[in-house]
């Protein structure tokens, strides 16, 4: 095992255990190629955008502020605080990163996504894998969410001009759905229920925050609450233990 | 060049840089073990942001009404994933429910 540099077996794994999402993900592509081109920016500025930034809600929002006009500094701005989400993602991937070879993080990080993530965070958890595996498992994943973008924008450029009022169909609501498969099979205990409320609550209070960062705090507030419940009931376990 | 392409090429450098200095640092700082228990509630904590803010969040203001379509497939799907635990079968109900409120089926 030791001598092998990539396991196919976990990579085909990595890719089907994706496929949910793949599929979840293909409207909100093709809606994003839509309205790109209709917005007046170029086939291939519309597929470069994929091709280079790959980064879903990034595009989304910068294809809408394009919409309202608003300046390119503020866009990109705007975007940089939107992906800082994926900043604690990867932070959350540190202690595997650390088992994999400086230079294959490059890929890793570029094709960090929420899909990305969400697949491989529950393989993260189950600690099944050594670096290698890991790796193997998430370039599998990641390549195939890629590759399924870049075939989304491209449809969504083609059909977009023949189809115009297809971006109101509301397609997005796939991806919403998507990740409510992923999240509540993950709420084992009472402190992730707690991070899931406590998530759900501030962003009710922040939604009209600029630039998303209601969405930042929320999270912060989330994982704050969740590691003090977890503490909690981890000493009342201890105190227990003691008394019996 | 055209503006556009410096837009991308703005995003580009403005998206992979918090995805890559974590990765990057990995290995060369030591994380503190409160700090990775707090990690682990990274996937929960965003993505129930995510999910709350679209299902409930329609043109910039909360609409809990049965006009809202997302609010309702996004919570048949949630009893969905809480009975079944099953993520292809959450996406098919909600998707379902979501085409048969939108085309008025009912």
């Amino acid at each position: 095992m030791s001598g092998k540099r990539f396991d196919g077996g976990l990579f085909i794994r990595g890719a089907r255990d994706i496929l949910p999402l793949i599929l979840a993900a293909i409207p909100f592509g093709i809606v994003y190629g839509a309205m790109a081109q209709s917005l007046g920016l170029t086939h291939w500025e519309a597929m470069g955008m994929s091709l280079f930034v790959f980064a879903g809600s990034s595009q989304f929002i910068a294809v809408t502020l394009l919409a309202s006009a608003a300046a390119l500094p503020v866009i990109a701005m705007t975007v940089f605080i939107v992906n800082l989400r994926h900043m604690l993602y990867a932070a959350s991937l540190m202690p595997v990163a650390e088992k994999i070879p400086a230079l294959l993080r490059v890929p890793m990080a570029f094709w960090l996504t929420d899909e990305a993530y969400a697949v491989v965070a529950n393989r993260l958890r189950a600690k099944l894998d050594d670096g290698k595996g890991f790796y193997s498992y998430y370039i599998g994943a990641a390549l195939i969410m890629y590759l399924n973008w870049q075939l989304c924008t491209w449809i969504g450029i083609t059909v977009g001009e023949k189809v115009p009022d297809m971006t109101n169909w509301g397609l997005d609501v796939a991806m919403v759905v998507a990740f409510i498969g992923i999240v509540v099979p993950s709420l084992q205990h009472t402190a992730h229920w707690a991070c899931a409320v406590t998530s759900a609550v501030c962003i009710l209070l922040t939604y009209d925050w600029p630039h998303q960062t209601g969405l930042l705090f929320s999270s912060v507030m989330a994982i704050v609450v969740g590691i003090i419940v977890l503490k909690q009931q981890q000493n009342t376990a201890e105190r227990r233990a003691i008394h019996e | 060049m055209n503006d556009y392409w410096w837009l991308i090429v703005a995003m580009t450098a403005l998206t992979f840089i918090p995805r890559y200095l974590p990765l990057a640092l990995a290995g060369k700082i030591h994380i503190p073990p409160l700090l990775v228990q707090a990690l682990e509630f990274v996937p929960i904590a965003v993505l129930t942001a995510i999910i709350v803010q679209a299902s409930l969040v329609r043109d910039g203001a909360i609409l809990v009404s049965t006009e809202n379509h997302y609010l309702i497939a996004s919570v048949l799907a949630f009893v969905t994933a809480l009975l079944s635990r099953h993520l292809m079968l959450t996406i098919v109900v909600g998707l379902v429910t979501f085409s048969v409120c939108r085309l008025q089926l009912f």
